[in-house]
């Protein structure tokens, strides 16, 4: 019935819904416009001006700035088409030498505002993903996506073009679940093309295809194998082909994949690793406890993982193989059940869990890529009860990751803010779309419907009313915490010592809630 | 007991209405007025510190600087400084340069951040050596005394505010009041001007609209106490100071002892009065000084390019040439006190709230078009009625909204905050159009009437957008170097004298319509 109501909905009416969301949102970024941005931004510029100056042959071995391209050939032409309006904005930050560290209003603005408009790729892909929706799990994921904090903290104040690669993947995710597997596959290829980090889910998306795509018997199914065979061949040649014919592609590898980078990134990504690190040191210092010398490593505790040293003196040494061997042992589960049934309703279930293997197992995982998985949970959240609860405290956490990044005091006020307000609409947004009546009418009713919806103990998704369990309270408390004790604890009591304690403390708290979103989804996924 | 149940009854129609309408916002609004508001607040202060990232007035703009700098200067005189040197001319108290010229509330106010600032950035308040100090911390301080400003006495105003005043008139849908809130809170012009140019306008302002509110839930003596105070933080309240009076004077002449109703109220004005300027009432000559900084009269007529009456009619009649400032000073006295007497005689022979909101209104902007020595920023004083009235007359007010921000731009383009302008006029479009509420543009077009007046209005705005852009781009010829400073002023004052005609009418027809059924409506 639902279903049917929405199909008779009108398509403009929705875009305009959605574009005023998106128009807020901008709204919102263009203020944030001066805020602090990363050294990604000085990378993002100098990229403009190496694809704009150089000829191709030289894109990938130019070494003027420490800033080399390393992402594929597809981003290297989306900011080689940026740069032709960068040079009508400014002739300045499209020069390879005179450039360098160009901090003009011009180019703060100019990509700035690059940014803000590529985010109409996500648009369109969530437009796409929510047209056919009821019109509450629409308005809930718009609230998600669009007015996603973590999108806003790392594309708009660190600076990267995140909205707009999810976007590709939002659209790709859209056709599957469409059935139009091609597409899909096409889009998923392009965006390989684009950020090769992207390719956690390329198994997912392989065995997904195989058996969803190439079915239909013997004959058949190689026809349509070979059909997409050809289609990702040749989104792969658009990409590398130009690399290829300069004698390059050997260059352009070795630059996308810099394995000489050190397990962990200098900040800990809320990972497995960190908690490997952790045993790691606890052992080592059990060890000297009972008397056993052990070699100390040679990286240090504080200053990071940065760099090619072994930094443990008990577990055993990780390398990129195992990680990946890791990656693919943690996704195997959830690849025999797509083996076994491929339904194109889970598609988006089965990607985020791709990316949270990635992050959790992966090498050298920045704490930015939680956005991978978290942006396309999204799109599971609306559909049940304990998708929605679980996903509510996952974005909570993984957003808290986020807040090292902004490390500036100016940006301490908007990050808070963005957090709590997210909550908060995250709150009202899914308290209204799962509560068992319609709004609550009267106040005082509130709390004998909250006993009754507990008692009869809600399975059934739509059913069941919105609520925290006291698991996750404690967790949000236990947020409040932690920032406490990074922000005027930690200061107060141990002043300079141990600078690298409160990140670590954030690192391990929000892995806790990591590691425990990536249990859930494997459970649910093979309840399934 | 009988107001508490009509309040019910309101909220249940309130819930039906939200049912039956798809409006988009429905999740922001099912958990009560409690949580919206929290949720609305929350943006507001997201806003406001995104503009505070910005530029703000005389940055590193030496020697004089501007607002900030005098802000800042006003913090490092009262921290160092005993309360009675204050406002007096020494050689520690330079009054040339940026001198304490607003009431005493006001140097309360930078005393206590000054204390705060001295706290964390010892260097950006010591006496002398720190005028002109800018730093990130400093700028990150001082924005933070704005948005605490704001948070503890804006905020909660609007609240009371919104309380009194759907308590009043409980038909309101909940929707209604989500955007209402909204329509207070996240005004453009007042973030703009405290945020980004820098100024503790949120105070004097919220103080005023919690004295409004408290006036609106009958309680008169606390609003006396609280417009009083607002009062003392920046004259500029004056702007009000005829709604009030006539509203209550109107109030006590229908009570049952008039003379005693008067009196009490003036003893709670003398009282409040005592008590800021405590520190300068232990002579005659003390407190002299301090009013005689409170007017500055010595400084002409108008200043800048400001679109009122006296700025605009010099285009063609050069006031300050014919007339010495004295007789200017009487000129725009009398104009004043005319402008806003048909609003006050109004007030005082049937007060009502409704009717004293638009007595509001129609006071401040015959001040702001009539009275001496205006500044582009007191547009603000006549937004703030105006916000509190938006759910009368929603196509005026987005209006007024757009000229009030108009008659800025060129303060606005001196304080390089361009970019917050743009970006705050463009989300007050989105958030004046909320998809699916009662103002979606789209579903209201086709039922406004094609008329000349309308017309008139929409060539008149499209007229404004452009001038935005020849502003920024157009070099000026140079016989007339301010060509465009006059024709914004232009544009921008003939509608707020338009609404100026529109608000008054409206308040007396709304007399004749409220002394036949005042009662009746008590009764609703």
């Amino acid at each position: 019935m639902a279903s049917r109501q929405s199909m008779l909905q009108n398509h403009p009416e929705i875009c305009r819904h959605l574009l005023w969301f998106f128009g807020v949102a901008a709204c919102v970024k263009l203020l944030l416009i001066p805020s602090y941005h990363s050294t990604d931004f000085e990378v993002h510029r100098h990229w403009l001006a190496l694809t704009r100056s150089l000829p191709l042959s030289q894109w990938y071995s130019d070494e003027t700035s420490p800033w080399t391209l390393d992402y594929p050939p597809f981003f290297a032409y989306f900011e080689y088409f940026l740069s032709f309006f960068a040079r009508l904005v400014d002739p300045q930050i499209v020069d390879v030498h005179q450039g360098l560290n160009y901090e003009a209003d011009t180019v703060v603005y100019f990509q700035r505002i690059s940014v803000i408009v590529s985010d109409l790729c996500l648009v369109y892909g969530i437009y796409r993903l929510t047209r056919k929706l009821e019109a509450k799990k629409r308005v809930a994921m718009w609230i998600l996506v669009i007015w996603s904090p973590a999108l806003v903290i790392v594309d708009h104040m660190h600076f990267q073009y995140n909205g707009f690669l999810l976007g590709l993947l939002m659209l790709s995710i859209s056709y599957l679940q469409d059935g139009r597997d091609v597409m899909g596959g096409f889009l998923f290829a392009v965006l390989l093309c684009f950020k090769h980090l992207f390719a956690v889910a390329g198994p997912v998306y392989f065995v997904y295809l195989l058996r969803h795509y190439c079915r239909g018997g013997l004959l058949k199914g190689l026809g349509r194998l070979a059909a997409m065979g050809t289609v990702v061949v040749a989104v792969f040649a658009a990409a590398f082909g130009p690399f290829f014919y300069h004698g390059q592609i050997q260059q352009v590898i070795s630059r996308m994949f810099p394995f000489g980078r050190g397990l962990c990134h200098a900040y800990w990504a809320p990972n497995f690793w960190v908690f490997y690190i952790i045993l790691d040191k606890g052992l080592a210092f059990l060890l000297k406890k009972f008397g056993i010398d052990i070699p100390t490593p040679a990286a240090s505790f504080t200053g990071g993982l940065v760099g090619d040293s072994s930094p443990f003196a008990v577990l055993p040494q990780v390398t990129p193989l195992s990680t990946l061997i890791m990656v693919l042992l943690a996704l195997s589960p959830c690849l025999v059940k797509i083996w076994k049934n491929p339904h194109p309703g889970s598609v988006a279930r089965w990607i985020s869990y791709a990316y949270t293997c990635g992050f959790l197992f992966g090498w050298h995982v920045h704490e930015k890529a939680s956005l991978h998985f978290v942006i396309p949970l999204a799109i599971v959240a609306v559909q049940s009860l304990e998708d929605a609860q679980h996903y509510f405290l996952l974005s909570i956490a993984t957003c808290y990751s986020l807040f090292p990044l902004l490390y500036e005091a100016q940006e301490y006020p908007i990050k808070v803010v963005l957090l709590l307000l997210h909550s908060m609409l995250m709150w009202f947004g899914f308290s209204a779309k799962f509560s068992k009546v319609k709004p609550p009418t009267i106040s005082d009713n509130k709390k004998t419907r909250k006993k009754g919806s507990s008692s009869s103990s809600s399975r059934s998704g739509e059913e069941g009313e919105f609520v925290i369990g006291w698991g996750g309270k404690c967790y949000i408390i236990g947020i409040v915490i932690v920032e406490t004790w990074g922000q005027l604890l930690h200061p107060y009591f141990l002043g300079d010592k141990l600078p690298f304690a409160p990140l670590l403390l954030i690192s391990i708290y929000c892995g806790v809630e990591v590691v425990y979103s990536w249990v859930w989804q494997l459970k649910r996924i093979m309840a399934d | 007991m009988d107001r508490n149940n009509r309040g019910k009854v309101g909220k249940d129609n309130v819930e039906l209405d939200n049912n039956k309408n798809g409006d988009v916002c429905w999740w922001l609004l099912h958990k009560g007025l409690a949580s919206f508001f929290l949720c609305i607040s929350m943006f507001g202060l997201l806003v406001r510190w995104t503009v505070s990232l910005h530029s703000y007035s005389g940055a590193g703009n030496p020697p004089k600087f501007g607002d900030y700098e005098a802000q800042r200067h006003w913090m490092e005189i009262t921290v160092n400084l005993p309360a009675q040197d204050w406002y007096i001319n020494s050689t520690k108290n330079d009054l040339s340069y940026w001198g304490l010229d607003y009431p005493p509330l006001t140097a309360y106010q930078s005393y206590i951040h000054g204390l705060f600032l001295r706290f964390f950035d010892p260097e950006s308040v010591t006496l002398f050596t720190s005028r002109g100090y800018e730093s990130y911390t400093g700028k990150l301080l001082m924005r933070f005394t704005v948005l605490s400003s704001d948070l503890l006495i804006f905020f909660p105003s609007v609240l009371y505010f919104i309380h009194a005043y759907y308590d009043v008139h409980s038909r309101g849908r909940k929707a209604d009041v989500a955007w209402h809130i909204l329509l207070i809170l996240i005004n453009p012009c007042l973030v703009l001007i405290d945020h980004g140019h820098f100024q503790y306008n949120c105070i004097s302002l919220g103080l005023a609209l919690a004295a409004v509110a408290a006036i609106l839930s009958q309680r008169d003596l606390l609003a006396c106490v609280l417009f009083c105070l607002s009062l003392n933080h920046k004259q500029m309240s004056t702007y009000f100071a005829p709604a009030f009076f006539s509203h209550l004077l109107g109030k006590c002449l229908r009570r049952k002892h008039p003379l005693l109703e008067i009196s009490k109220l003036g003893l709670v004005v003398l009282g409040t009065f005592a008590m800021v300027w405590w520190p300068y009432l232990h002579s005659r000559d003390a407190a002299l000084q301090v009013l005689s900084r409170l007017a500055p009269f010595e400084r002409g007529i108008y200043e800048d390019y400001v679109a009122n009456f006296w700025c605009t009619s010099s285009v063609l009649i050069k006031w300050k040439r014919l007339f010495p400032t004295q007789s200017l000073r009487l000129f725009s006295m009398v104009a004043t006190i005319l402008a806003c007497l048909p609003s006050m005689i109004q007030q005082i022979l049937a007060p009502s709230s409704k009717g004293f909101l638009y007595g509001l209104l129609n006071s401040s902007l015959s001040f702001y078009l009539f009275s001496f020595q205006v500044h582009e920023k007191s547009i603000l004083l006549p937004l703030l009625p105006a916000t509190l009235l938006a759910m009368e007359w929603p196509r005026p007010f987005k209006l007024l909204t757009h000229y009030a921000l108009f008659s800025m731009f060129p303060l606005v383009c001196r304080d390089n905050l361009i970019l917050p302008y743009i970006a705050l006029y463009a989300l007050c479009i989105f958030l004046y159009h909320p998809p699916g509420g009662r103002w979606d543009g789209a579903k209201r077009h086709h039922s406004t009437p094609l008329t000349l007046v309308s017309v008139l209005l929409t060539l008149a705005y499209l007229g404004s957008l452009v001038l935005h852009i020849v502003y920024l781009t157009v070099r000026p010829p140079e016989r007339y170097p301010f060509l465009f400073e006059a024709l914004i002023m232009l544009l921008s004052f003939s509608h707020f004298v338009l609404f100026a005609f529109h608000t008054n009418t409206k308040q007396w027809m709304l007399s004749g319509h409220l002394i036949g059924s005042d009662k009746g409506k008590k009764q609703h």
